[in-house]
């Protein structure tokens, strides 16, 4: 380990044993597995990366936090060869090695589990693991034996019974993770830098996740943990780094260190209102669902909305909540119950009958069912609402323009111009975009699916505060999210979910945390 | 933006034509004569029809592989019409081939729309079957042009302003489907549901419909060009146009249409269709072996798809510098 004493001039030196006493204040004794040193990284116009320095250590979980375009993922990608740091050096072991290419990073032990998990549907749970290292015979061929024998090998080192043998498309969402992180650590890992792994897991996924991550620890291993979720970050974490704009402005032992300090590190300032929730007075009822069932995905859904209420549905990942919102707006049909709207029972049989009838379903996916990227602004904004700015099949520019208009003003849409294609934009202000697209059909009822996921934390209260502001317009809000502080934040009242069946309805007064975990994970 | 690009790339493809013709008439005088510029057109107008067709199905995320096999159906059929009842009007005839063309675009459509088979497959099969029918409908036998009447053959030929009837007729193609795409709300839903399929249906938009009408536009658009064949060679047999549904996709793929979808214009597929026109006319004049033909219209267009390719790379560079920094305007302002 290099020690500050080796930077000064001789005269000035201090025994070593001294020198680490007086000028480390970090109060860890042990070697860091990996080191990365003055790391600077440009792209053309853009600083992403500012003489920043980060130390994993072996059994110590580091919790990077920062808010989006701080720089983590173009850290992530240095770290696993994709990009080549301009200056700066990394270390492991304390010997500096450079990540020309991916296979390098693998060789030294890094190891990434990313955001969006890539593996293959069709082939099995052994040949995901091993695909591309698969161990050989001596001849050259793949040796099958070998390989289920090291998944199984592996899956139960991680306290999983999971077959290897079959295929990944039979597995849950939860499931599947864990075989990306044993797919992770089938490489000899000893540094596993986990980005945004609990992005899509519900609550008790990310209990099981954890475990792993403590088993993980247990081993020795070095864990780099991103994350945007604060409650997680502390339970989890043993060290944190702090990026903002590029640079390292915090770093140390998290023991101690309160939320309110890293998130003023994060964004500079400190936010108070994280839920401008505004009380106001609900008026009648506009959409009541009876008994609304799905042949697969759900059965005996019964709620009532009303306007400028704020509903929120609750529940684990797979429990059906985004399945009943699709069902509402006519993307997947119900094989039971009833709709009413405004009193009157109607029948959604697609979307576009959803959206003449005033509901809109704002995706969670916002990227990939939001917007047509090659289609410039203001054709997107007008898309839905195409029956309205057209005549007998003929569409008229300017109306296009004129609601495109309105709505980018609304939202204070920064582009060159109404015709740019919306793939051109920044994620922000495609959002901007996919948001006013719905509003423009001026709809009564907003379906947001996972309104702030994948949303940094400065952003979530402005998207908080125009959920407020859009039911207090007289809107009438379901809102369907997996994070609790969220639903308890901003909901009205909570439909709890749990395997496609209601577990309840729940009073804003009645809201607390524990009720609606309860409920959402069966556990009386 | 990709307006602006379009017409760079458009453009560009103005400007390849323009070298092509001066480098030919250099080698044979005459080449680029008015004359002979009109000849070209009215040679290539076929393929602009049928490569316009190609495009609105292209531009679903689909293929069209049966127009060329539309073409022999409708044209065996209508010929034998012709010959069979001279009495009957041209004006009927024609109508009949829009019929009979788009009776099989939308049998394409209703297989890719209803039962959700990738439209390569069913236009595979469709592409056997339709010149199999022409084959079972006539026997096997031709029509030659004897048998046909005089307006049937002669219309097409009739010069206006310079001009034959059939290149008018492709000019008037042109500007329908220009209308179409840009002014309807059916070529935006194409556009729309090429682009990205889920956030066209979450819009409201039957991507299956969609697709169900290019199928039946490009259908149409191959009857009327059974009709122009057999007219213009004055004969109909089964095999008239055999492969030429592989000419309509290069045509559409050096005109700059994405194979992916969602990304094309009325124009690129014009161009591309008279770059090909110039080069199938050009070549013999200079002496070269119609062998020699395909492989450079083949090169060329290997060579467009790179062009592409890189093209999309480089446009989210170029938006970064320019646009971002210099040009951006609050819209909001």
């Amino acid at each position: 380990m290099t020690s500050p004493a080796d930077f000064l001039p001789g005269i000035f030196s201090l025994p070593v044993y001294l020198m680490n006493k007086i000028t480390l204040p970090e109060p860890m004794s042990e070697t860091p597995l990996l080191e990365m040193r003055g790391i600077s990284k440009s792209f053309p116009g853009v600083k992403a990366l500012n003489d920043v320095n980060i130390a994993l250590f072996p059994g110590r979980v580091t919790a990077l936090i920062g808010e989006n375009g701080a720089g983590k993922s173009t850290l992530v990608k240095i770290l696993t060869g994709i990009y080549e740091s301009d200056e700066g050096e990394i270390q492991v072991d304390g010997k500096p090695v450079v990540f020309a290419n991916a296979q390098d990073a693998i060789d030294f032990g890094v190891t990434a589990i990313h955001q969006e998990t890539v593996l293959f549907d069709e082939l099995s749970v052994a040949e995901n693991i091993f695909l591309g290292h698969a161990p050989k015979t001596r001849l050259g061929l793949v040796d099958w034996k070998a390989v289920n024998a090291r998944a199984l090998a592996l899956l139960h080192s991680l306290e999983s019974n999971i077959d290897p043998r079959v295929r990944l498309k039979d597995l849950s969402i939860a499931q599947r993770h864990l075989v990306a992180i044993a797919r992770a650590l089938s490489v000899d890992a000893r540094i596993v830098i986990m980005d945004e792994p609990t992005a899509a897991l519900s609550r008790k996924e990310v209990d099981d996740l954890f475990q792993i991550v403590k088993r993980l620890k247990a081993q020795g291993k070095a864990i780099l943990f991103i994350s945007h979720k604060f409650d997680e970050v502390y339970e989890i974490a043993d060290h944190y780094v702090v990026f903002r704009d590029g640079k390292a402005v915090g770093s140390g032992v998290l023991a101690g260190v309160g939320q309110d300090e890293i998130v003023k590190l994060m964004v500079g300032r400190s936010i108070e209102h994280a839920f401008p929730k505004v009380d106001i007075p609900l008026g009648e009822t506009v959409l009541s669902v009876e008994n609304y069932t799905h042949p697969t995905e759900f059965r005996d859904i019964s709620f009532a909305l009303r306007k400028g209420e704020i509903f929120g549905i609750y529940g684990l990942v797979g429990a059906g909540r985004s399945e009943i919102c699709q069902s509402l707006f006519g993307v997947t049909k119900p094989s039971g119950g009833t709709l009413k709207l405004a009193g009157k029972e109607i029948i959604i049989g697609s979307p576009s009958d959803a959206i003449k009838a005033g509901i809109v379903y704002v995706p969670e996916e916002r990227g990939r069912h939001g917007a047509v990227l090659q289609l410039p602004i203001y054709q997107n904004i007008s898309l839905p609402s195409l029956t309205r700015t057209s005549r007998s099949g003929f569409l008229r520019a300017a109306e296009e323009f004129a609601l495109a208009r309105k709505y980018a003003e609304r939202f204070d849409l920064r582009a060159a111009a109404l015709s740019v294609p919306v793939g051109t934009l920044s994620g922000g202000n495609q959002q901007k975009v996919v948001i006013g697209k719905w509003l423009a059909t001026q709809p009564t009822i907003l379906i947001l699916d996972e309104p702030t996921k994948g949303i940094d934390i400065g952003s979530k209260a402005a998207v908080h505060a125009f959920i407020s502001e859009l039911a207090s317009d007289g809107l009438s809000i379901i809102m369907v999210s997996s994070e609790l502080p969220e639903i308890l934040g901003m909901s009205d009242r909570v439909l709890v979910m749990r395997e496609g069946l209601s577990a309840g309805i729940f009073e804003r007064s009645h809201l607390n945390a524990e009720t609606l975990v309860r409920a959402a994970t069966g556990n009386a | 933006m990709i307006r602006q690009l379009f017409k760079f790339r458009e453009m560009l493809l103005v400007i390849i034509i323009a070298i092509l013709l001066a480098v030919f008439s250099a080698r044979s005088p005459g080449f680029a004569a008015p004359g002979n510029l009109a000849n070209i057109f009215n040679d290539t107008s076929i393929l602009i029809i049928l490569a316009l067709g190609q495009m609105t199905v292209i531009l679903t995320k689909s293929i069209d592989l049966s127009v060329a096999a539309n073409v022999a159906f409708t044209g065996m059929a209508v010929g034998m019409l012709n010959a069979a009842h001279p009495e009957l009007p041209l004006v009927l005839i024609v109508i009949v081939a829009l019929c009979i063309g788009a009776v099989l675009g939308a049998i394409n459509g209703i297989f890719v729309w209803k039962l959700n088979i990738p439209s390569i497959v069913v236009t595979l099969g469709t592409l056997t079957i339709y010149r199999g029918m022409a084959f079972v409908l006539s026997g096997g036998a031709w029509v030659n042009a004897h048998q046909m009447t005089a307006p049937f053959l002669q219309t097409p030929r009739q010069l206006f302003l310079g001009l034959p009837i059939l290149g008018w007729t492709a000019i008037v193609i042109v500007a329908v489907m220009y209308l179409v795409m840009s002014r309807t709300f059916l070529g935006r839903a194409i556009y729309a549901s090429g682009g990205n399929p889920t956030a066209a249906v979450y819009a409201g938009i039957d991507v299956g419909r969609t697709r169900f009408f290019a199928f039946v536009i490009s259908g149409t658009l191959a009857g009327l060009c059974g009709y122009l064949w057999v007219s213009r060679y004055a004969v109909a047999y089964v095999d008239i146009a055999a492969g030429f549904e592989l000419d309509t996709v290069a045509a559409c793929v050096i005109g700059g249409i994405s194979t992916l979808g969602g990304i094309g214009s009325v124009a690129g597929a014009v161009l591309g269709a008279l770059f090909l026109g110039v080069i199938k006319n050009a070549l013999p004049v200079i002496n070269i072996s119609p062998f020699a033909q395909m492989a450079i219209s083949g090169s060329v267009i290997i060579a467009a798809v790179i062009f592409n390719a890189r093209q999309e790379r480089r446009r989210g560079r170029i938006i970064l510098r320019d646009r971002g920094a210099s040009e951006q305007i609050e819209v909001a302002a």
